[in-house]
């Protein structure tokens, strides 16, 4: 049990000046499962006060390096420093982290207050301003009327919320979030994520913020570490890993749907009758490149004499997202729901790059 | 089986009558329910019958008239309170030991060794597979001699039994909860595993706790051989022997050990309910 002995929060959260979280480092991380390495050497600083998504798909260690900031993984190499202190062996319950998971993790025998206030309870406050406490925190995510409910009585999104409050009412030196919105329905998702981001800007609680979704990582984030094989892939903006993302497995990460067969001519290509800047860096040497594209860098036209063939055709809502075949290619495209009625399977077209600078990559070997 | 096959006679009428007014959904519920009537009645029979009887020939006096002065003569009988002394003893004893050992070891099995559970499984079993007099006889070779002289050597003997049930019972329970993310969830707030398992985890395992706990004290309440062979006069033992030469005594002595145990089991199931009802 943890026998913290720091002053137990007492301060209101709408008073209080915002604070500075904690910094932290992971440092060459390790961790094998088996003969799989979940972590391979990988390394992320991060700011005081900052939110960092971790983001990829399934498998590439983006858990696993939450679980061993936490202290539920052990790596077999590495260092964690938080507040510059190596913590790789203090146990998890004594690393001061707040964790919402992706299950609903609240204690079903207790109600909210209860649950908000658990923390609270093991650092010895006082049972009057314990409870002042988990209200105050049951406000701060809405929920200040369901205070008395169990989490059987609670939607999945409130769940979330309790867990939210819970997490931060003991005033986590970091905030550790691991997939806290995936289990959650579209609306619900992107409301929490809305007071997720504002509740850390407020609070300025380094956070790590696990993911598999780019829109949410890309929306919530100071700074996103895309992982892939253990390793960070690039650690950016999210303005900048969407422009310029440092490799291809980045690229389609972000967005990015499409490759086209170029042609080279210095620092350019030709995509579409059009020259276009390649953007960053080409790969030397290599003449035979495709263009990276997302649905939005190109525009459509209808040309009875076009070279592209309509496809598949799919409604998004606003837009409507086409596939053309050209060329041995296969584009995606979106266009204005509103304006989609022209273009029907089959119907011949032409494709204009629409963007200043594009992405290239070296092309891939015909199989 | 005379009855099954006559309720399913009944049950083809319905089903034919119902087919012919074309309600196919509402046949099939009148089909369960005939089915489930049937197969009440015949449980309840088999329970109730032999219980009813051996309550009148326990509470039947010369006159053919129920009386309830038998009751007052098992207080009076030599030994009685001593042997349902020592059976309450020991079922405390079994039953602390029992939970003290199996939950947190079950925990462990549950979040850090999951393969195992097949083993744990395996070796829970042994006890309904090994006779009980191999057990006793066993245990009485290797046992030293302070503790041969103990009662509580019954209780340890008796853990030994009551762990198919406690982990059964066990098993169950920690398999309805995200065991995981509840011991990680207390963990990040500070919990250490001593609060963990008392703040966390008890209670919600609340109904399986009151379910090893009600079998285990059914088995020592119940259990015979090895209490005879050891040689301690717990309750069974003590009906066997008879000492107040009264077959009728000896009968409500038992009938109300199954009764008591019967109610114990429906406070448990009604708490249970209860306390589900509240959650969902």
């Amino acid at each position: 049990m943890s026998m913290d002995t720091r002053t137990p929060p007492t301060t209101k959260i709408d008073a209080s000046p915002p604070k500075t979280g904690a910094p932290v480092v992971l440092e060459n991380l390790t961790r094998r499962f088996g003969t799989t390495k979940a972590l391979d050497g990988f390394t992320l600083h991060i700011e005081p006060g900052e939110f960092v998504a971790l983001l990829g798909p399934s498998g590439c260690g983006k858990t696993t390096a939450l679980r061993v900031l936490a202290g539920f993984e052990r790596p077999d190499i590495g260092k964690v420093l938080v507040d510059g202190r190596d913590v790789v062996h203090v146990p998890a319950q004594k690393r001061d982290m707040g964790m919402v998971f992706q299950s609903y993790s609240l204690f079903p025998n207790m109600s909210a207050r209860d649950n908000v206030a658990f923390g609270l309870q093991l650092r010895h406050q006082r049972s009057a301003p314990r409870r002042a406490r988990a209200e105050e925190l049951l406000e701060l995510v809405g929920l200040a009327e369901h205070s008395t409910k169990y989490p059987h009585q609670l939607s999945g999104g409130q769940q979330q919320r309790v867990a939210l409050a819970r997490a931060l009412a003991i005033e986590p030196r970091v905030l550790l979030l691991d997939e806290p919105l995936s289990a959650l329905d579209a609306k619900v998702r992107v409301e929490l994520r809305d007071q997720i981001r504002a509740l850390q800007q407020r609070l300025m609680i380094t956070t790590v913020f696990v993911t598999h979704d780019q829109e949410e990582a890309l929306s919530m984030a100071d700074r996103v570490c895309v992982m892939s094989r253990g390793r960070a892939e690039q650690i950016a903006t999210p303005a900048e890993l969407y422009s310029r993302p440092s490799s291809e497995f980045v690229a389609r990460f972000v967005g990015i749907s499409s490759r086209v067969a170029v042609v080279r001519t210095g620092d350019s290509v030709a995509l579409f009758g059009r020259d276009l800047k390649i953007r960053g860096r080409a790969p030397e040497g290599v003449e035979s490149l495709d263009a990276l594209l997302r649905p939005e860098d190109v525009d459509v036209v209808v040309a009875p004499t076009g070279f592209g063939i309509i496809t598949h055709k799919s409604f998004l809502g606003a837009t409507t997202r086409l596939e053309i075949g050209i060329g041995g290619a296969a584009v995606k495209a979106d266009v204005l729901s509103s304006t989609a009625d022209v273009f029907e399977l089959g119907t011949r077209v032409d494709l204009v790059a629409n963007a200043r600078d594009v992405l290239v990559t070296a092309s891939r070997p015909a199989t | 089986m005379a009855s099954l096959v006559l309720g399913d006679a009944m049950e083809h009428e319905v089903v034919m009558s119902e087919y012919s007014r074309g309600n196919p959904s509402r046949t099939w519920i009148r089909r369960v329910h005939w089915g489930r009537g049937i197969a009440l009645f015949l449980a309840a029979a088999y329970f109730i019958i032999p219980f009813y009887a051996a309550m009148q020939f326990s509470l039947q006096n010369k006159y053919g008239h129920f009386s309830l002065q038998p009751l007052t003569q098992i207080a009076q009988a030599p030994g009685f309170f001593s042997s349902l002394w020592l059976s309450t003893q020991l079922a405390i004893a079994t039953m602390a030991i029992v939970l003290i050992l199996m939950v947190p070891t079950m925990i462990y099995v549950h979040l850090r060794l999951p393969r195992f559970r097949r083993v744990m499984e395996v070796i829970t079993i042994l006890p309904i597979v090994i006779p009980p007099i191999v057990l006793i006889v066993g245990v009485d070779g290797v046992t030293p001699l302070w503790l041969k002289s103990s009662q509580y050597l019954l209780a340890l003997i008796y853990v030994v039994l009551a762990m198919p049930y406690v982990y059964r019972s066990l098993d169950a329970g920690l398999g309805a909860l995200d065991l995981k993310t509840l011991v990680e969830a207390a963990r990040s707030l500070g919990s250490g595993w001593v609060s963990i398992i008392w703040r966390v985890l008890v209670p919600n395992l609340r109904s399986a706790l009151l379910s090893a706990s009600v079998l285990t004290l059914a088995l020592v309440f119940g259990e015979f051989t090895i209490a005879s062979l050891d040689g301690w006069t717990t309750i069974p033992v003590w009906i066997y022997l008879a000492p107040t030469n009264s077959p009728r005594i000896n009968t409500l002595v038992a009938m109300m050990a199954l009764l008591a145990t019967c109610v114990v089991l429906m406070v448990i199931v009604s708490f249970d309910r209860k306390s589900h009802s509240r959650r969902s």
